[in-house]
């Protein structure tokens, strides 16, 4: 039962040391804020799930927040690599990572799979390639019909999803619009969720029939946070900011000015930092 | 004849590859720009899908990501991540796709995760996304890739998609009833598949570009087609469109 709570409370009765959590967004409505908060409570030996690990996973890596990466592409979208997932990959700066390697079609199916309540996803993949070599939790199975090989691997069952969206209602309805991502999946897949919205209404706006909707009875804690997905972005709210990704490709490339950035933007600060990046509501088109 | 960079015939080969009726699933960076310069220009109607769940989409930018918000909002339709897979791309809607990778080998087979060994990488790639299945799902693929001796290898360090495997009816025999790669589009030639050997051949040269150097920047010994063409040059308004593509895009990106 949805709950609307504060940013750090929400991270503090959600989210132990040692969980599986999985904080999604595919390109939009990616949870910078709620990132930032779980570095800032020092969460310890996290198993993080994510289709696209992105700056969010980049940086709570580098600050030692991790113990395994579930996922199936580590890059800075257009601009290149994710510096301190490499360096953990690479040299085990700060700590040794364990990669659970998987294709985004058996992501995007074991989180489904995760939803729907199923022990694991089936569907037709990782033909011919490597994958399968290197990660064991990709099996394949017979299909009792046709007798065709199908990969199979585990569903996702986080213990926490945490995703942004742009809005919920005091009841703790929670809508999303645009990108869509994997987000519904996430949340119905685990046991707990944490998610930041731009706003709380009164009520929903005028919308879809079919607009995507989370019922209050399937979220967890709920809290406002404007601008939370920044440099991500929020459709209807404020534009990615193609700008920033870039710049962090400088930021993360070294050590240091990692850790100063990290020190400056996200331990010095708190939630209300996002504020400056929201935007007003607009519509979709504009 | 204009002055052009090798890249910018490598785009405009590869757009001129693409026709009216298509249907594509586009990927970030070369392709986008490929796919989107032949919506401007000679096919207006492409469909072009990219795997944030757009589908139709029609920008006026590229976009920096596979999810930027004016896919969304020029699109015909956006739909979940997981159906994005499910039923567009493995439901087998998709007649081309785009691929690119750090490797390819002589049998378009690519690399887009390790160099060097797994466990120990030299250089740990950003990984397939969703290469591996777009490789086996998609009508025919086309890939775009720069040469270069440390790209285009003998033999890859980490098969992350498949190509034409290991030549003649290997792919088949693993299931798959998909093309796979029907053209290569380099900054140097075009490779297509040798209808037997299934190796990736050169069937024609870009403009003022020699054997030698084709050679000189590939690992493996490149085959020749027994006739090879030469790409006809960029045209003024091939170039005008692209530069202009690109520039708007910059502004927009630096603007963000």
């Amino acid at each position: 039962m949805a709950r609307i709570t504060s940013l750090a409370e929400a991270i503090a009765a959600n989210i132990h040391d040692g969980d599986t959590v999985a904080l999604e967004g595919f390109t939009h409505l990616i949870p910078h804020a709620a990132c930032h908060e779980i570095i800032r409570q020092g969460r310890k030996s996290l198993t993080l799930i994510r289709m696209t690990p992105d700056l969010v996973y980049d940086q709570m890596i580098g600050m030692g927040c991790v113990k395994k990466l579930v996922f199936s592409w580590g890059g800075n979208p257009g601009v290149g690599s994710l510096h301190r997932f490499r360096d953990a990959v690479e040299k085990q700066w700060p700590l040794p990572l364990e990669l659970e390697e998987h294709s985004h079609a058996a992501m995007a199916n074991a989180y489904e799979a995760g939803a729907a309540g199923q022990p694991c996803a089936i569907f037709r993949g990782y033909i011919g390639g490597d994958l399968p070599k290197v990660n064991p939790r990709i099996k394949h199975i017979t299909c009792p019909f046709t007798g065709e090989q199908l990969a199979a691997i585990p569903a996702h069952r986080p213990d926490v999803a945490v995703i942004h969206a742009q809005r919920a209602d005091k009841a703790g309805n929670v809508m999303i619009e645009g990108v869509l991502g994997v987000q519904k999946e996430a949340v119905l897949a685990s046991k707990r969720s944490v998610v930041t919205v731009e706003e709380i209404v009164d009520e929903l706006p005028a919308r879809s029939l079919n607009a995507v909707v989370l019922p209050h009875w399937t979220v967890g804690a709920i809290a406002a946070v404007p601008g939370g997905a920044f440099p991500s972005y929020a459709q209807g709210y404020y534009p990615r900011n193609n700008s920033f990704y870039k710049q962090w490709d400088d930021i993360a490339k070294d050590r240091d000015s990692f850790h100063a950035w990290m020190k400056a933007n996200v331990l010095d600060k708190g939630p209300e930092a996002f504020a400056q990046y929201a935007g007003t509501r607009h519509a979709a088109a504009e | 004849m204009a002055d052009y960079k090798p890249t910018e015939m490598m785009t405009i080969a590869a757009a001129r590859s693409l026709k009216n009726d298509d249907i594509c699933f586009v990927g970030i960076g070369q392709p986008s720009a490929a796919c989107n310069l032949a919506r401007l220009t000679h096919a207006p109607d492409i469909t072009l899908i990219y795997e944030s769940g757009t589908l139709g989409t029609k920008p006026t930018v590229l976009p920096l990501s596979i999810g930027d918000g004016e896919l969304c909002e020029t699109a015909l339709t956006t739909v979940s991540v997981p159906e994005m897979f499910r039923y567009w791309l493995q439901g087998g809607r998709i007649k081309v796709g785009f691929l690119g990778g750090a490797q390819i080998d002589k049998y378009a087979n690519l690399n887009t995760t390790v160099v060097g060994p797994y466990d120990k990488p030299k250089v740990r790639l950003p990984g397939g996304g969703g290469a591996p299945e777009i490789a086996t799902s998609c009508g025919e693929i086309f890939i775009i890739m720069a040469q270069g001796k440390r790209s285009f290898v003998d033999k890859l360090d980490f098969v992350t998609s498949i190509g034409h495997v290991s030549g003649g009816d290997s792919r088949q025999k693993l299931g798959v009833k998909t093309k796979g790669p029907t053209k290569l589009i380099t900054d140097l030639a075009i490779f297509a598949p040798d209808p037997e050997t299934r190796e990736m051949t050169v069937v024609s040269i870009h403009p003022g570009v020699t054997r030698e150097q084709i050679q000189d920047n590939t690992g493996w010994t490149v085959k020749f087609a027994a006739q090879v063409e030469e790409t006809p040059a960029p045209t003024a308004r091939e170039l005008e469109v692209l530069r202009e593509l690109h520039a708007r895009t910059a502004r927009a990106h630096a603007a963000a």
